[in-house]
């Protein structure tokens, strides 16, 4: 894994709202085909350090490059190398999946490869036979993997997950990973937050944010090793939500 | 500009605009709605003022002046009263709008030469109701004096008059009311309707998720917002169209300038409120206060803009704010082409004022929706 190159670099990253540091210092690597995590309580500065990654907001202090730009300066490089997919999954209910597919594939200006492309994606994401569906009647796994297919369809290095699987039935969420790690295996980075610990305890390297700082990173066990033996990602968590209140 | 990504954003927003019938059916159906509305029920000029007449003089002068004041169109006849009190009784009533009172001496006099008195009641709680009606009686009055001294003194007075004021309307000669508001529902349409849609189809993407979906996308804001507005143009185009044809199909509408500089001035004053649309649309954040917000810009559209009252009657602070709508400039356009037959020669100060109405508020919404979306 170390021989891979560095995909995403935030170098002593910050964020201030008036008053209040969002994001404060934060520093880290992740890794090409990495399956990293950012975990926090709501209000840790996880949603701002993910917006300054994607090219959305620029850093107050530091710097950060993705896929080899830089987020300050080419913010609309990042954005072409990333991929988004948010927790609502941002898909036109009254499309079908073929023209939410294709209206993605138009918005990152595939021309030629577009149908190709999406060929690919309904074999990957597992949607072969949905293809003249409404978006807005689809289970939530298939809403679920819909949406990654559309925030992967330019083929990006990095891949933002916020919250994928949150009201997803666990059989879809099996699923989900599995394809997930199909992609990593590829070598496409994924930068993960979810409430999930289980899930978590499965993810390559995790980072913990609380109140904008780093409390802890590295693989789920130096994780827990860092809080004491016998925690558990859950029990880490738990104890940095009582620390903010 | 990336023509590819544009043009995704605007196949999407027709494949929306379809799936959406209910929508549809409004963008289509209120313009016509609308026309009938304002084209039949809405009529400034009131005619047929139910009118009773108490006859004292019962000759034949007095019938003929009933016969006559009928035959302007301005006045129907309802009944007898028996009465003054009756006469007045009724206008109160409000079963008439005018009575006619003879006096007894009334054909005694004009057959002596004297002056003879015939009363017109006229019911002028609505002053713009009644005007034509007062005017058309104090008219055929003139007429009969006129008419009368001739016979009496043998002369040809037509040619002796001291002063002719010969009045010629121009454009609307039979000041029809439906021939003025026609042309301008079409402005009165094309603001409102696509105020509302564009402003409710932003916000529900940002409802939905899916604006901040686009957003990590490549698609920069400006093509997000043509995307948007190129498909409403359309439509606006269309309702504008139906407005013109069923227009002169139901009520003789006359286009008489040149259609180009119509069409022309008018993507100026959809673009002006697809901006305004936009704006709202960074007002409120749900579709119920979007709603809400673009009926504070519909009403002065009805009621400032000289859509339904003159400008020129209003007190300065409501001209003022008359003079900040885009529609307000644009019905002086689209009445000059339809009704004068003047062209861009005459309404080069309108189209620049819709030009600049267009930049300032596209580039102004423009830069609150990147706002927003931060």
């Amino acid at each position: 894994m170390n021989e891979q190159a560095v995909v995403v670099e935030a170098r002593a990253l910050g964020k201030r709202f008036g008053a209040v540091a969002a994001v404060d210092g934060v520093s880290f690597e992740i890794r090409a085909g990495e399956i990293f995590g950012m975990l926090g309580p709501n209000g840790s500065g996880k949603t701002t350090a993910i917006r300054m990654l994607c090219g959305l907001l620029t850093p107050g202090a530091g710097s950060a490059s993705v896929a080899g730009a830089d987020v300050a300066r080419e913010p609309e490089l990042v954005k072409s190398r990333i991929g988004y997919m948010s927790q609502s999954f941002g898909l036109y209910r009254d499309l079908t999946v073929d023209e939410n597919l294709e209206f993605y594939a138009g918005v990152y200006g595939l021309g030629e490869a577009k149908a190709a492309r999406i060929a690919w994606a309904k074999g990957a994401m597992r949607l072969a036979e949905l293809g003249p569906r409404l978006a807005g009647v689809l289970s939530g796994g298939q809403k679920q993997r819909l949406a990654l297919a559309c925030s992967m369809m330019h083929a990006p290095q990095v891949l933002f997950l916020d919250e994928p699987t949150a009201g997803v039935d666990p059989a879809a969420r099996r699923l989900f990973w599995t394809i997930i790690r199909e992609r990593a295996a590829e070598g496409v980075t994924m930068i993960v937050t979810t409430h999930y610990m289980d899930e978590a305890e499965r993810f390559d390297r995790l980072v913990f944010l609380s109140r904008g700082h780093v409390m802890a990173i590295g693989t789920p066990a130096e994780v827990r090793h860092q809080f004491g033996d016998n925690m558990t990602l859950e029990d880490v968590f738990v104890s940095l939500q009582e620390a903010d209140a | 500009m990336n023509r590819e990504r544009v043009a995704s954003m605007i196949r999407k927003e027709f494949v929306q605009m379809r799936r959406d019938p209910a929508t549809l059916r409004l963008m289509l159906a209120v313009p016509l709605v609308q026309l009938m509305i304002f084209g039949y029920a809405i009529r400034t000029d009131v005619r047929n003022l139910p009118t009773v007449v108490f006859d004292q003089s019962r000759s034949q002068e007095s019938r003929e002046f009933v016969q006559r004041l009928t035959a302007t169109g301005n006045f129907v006849l309802r009944g007898e009263a028996h009465s003054y009190d009756e006469a007045r009784l009724a206008v109160d009533r409000g079963r008439a709008r005018a009575a006619l009172v003879f006096p007894e001496d009334y054909a005694r006099n004009l057959k002596r030469g004297r002056t003879a008195a015939v009363q017109v009641l006229v019911d002028a709680s609505d002053p713009t109701a009644s005007q034509s009606a007062i005017a058309a009686a104090q008219l055929l009055g003139q007429r009969l004096n006129v008419e009368r001294l001739q016979q009496q003194t043998g002369v040809d007075l037509a040619d002796r008059l001291p002063v002719d004021v010969r009045v010629r309307p121009l454009y609307n000669p039979a000041l029809r009311s439906s021939v003025f508001i026609v042309p301008g529902i079409i402005g009165m349409i094309l603001s409102n309707i696509l105020i509302i849609v564009t402003a409710l189809s932003i916000v529900r993407e940002r409802e939905m998720g899916t604006l901040e979906q686009l957003i990590v996308t490549p698609l920069a804001r400006s093509e997000i917002m043509l995307g948007k507005i190129v498909p409403y143009i359309l439509v606006g185009y269309v309702q504008m169209t139906t407005v013109l044809i069923v227009g002169h199909l139901a009520f003789n509408v006359p286009v008489r300038g040149p259609l180009l500089a119509l069409y022309g001035a008018t993507f100026l004053f959809i673009v002006a409120s697809l901006g305004l649309g936009l704006f709202v649309s960074t007002l409120g954040r749900t579709q119920a206060q979007v709603t809400q917000t673009a009926f504070l810009f519909l009403l002065p559209n009805v009621l400032l803009s000289g859509f339904m009252f003159p400008r020129e009657a209003m007190p300065p602070a409501a001209r003022a704010l008359g003079a900040l709508l885009p529609l307000t400039f644009y019905l002086q356009i689209v009445r000059g082409i339809v009704l004068k037959g003047v062209g861009l020669r005459e309404l080069w100060p309108q189209v620049l004022a819709l030009a600049g109405f267009a930049a300032a508020f596209f580039s102004f919404s423009t830069q609150r929706f990147h706002k927003t979306l931060e």
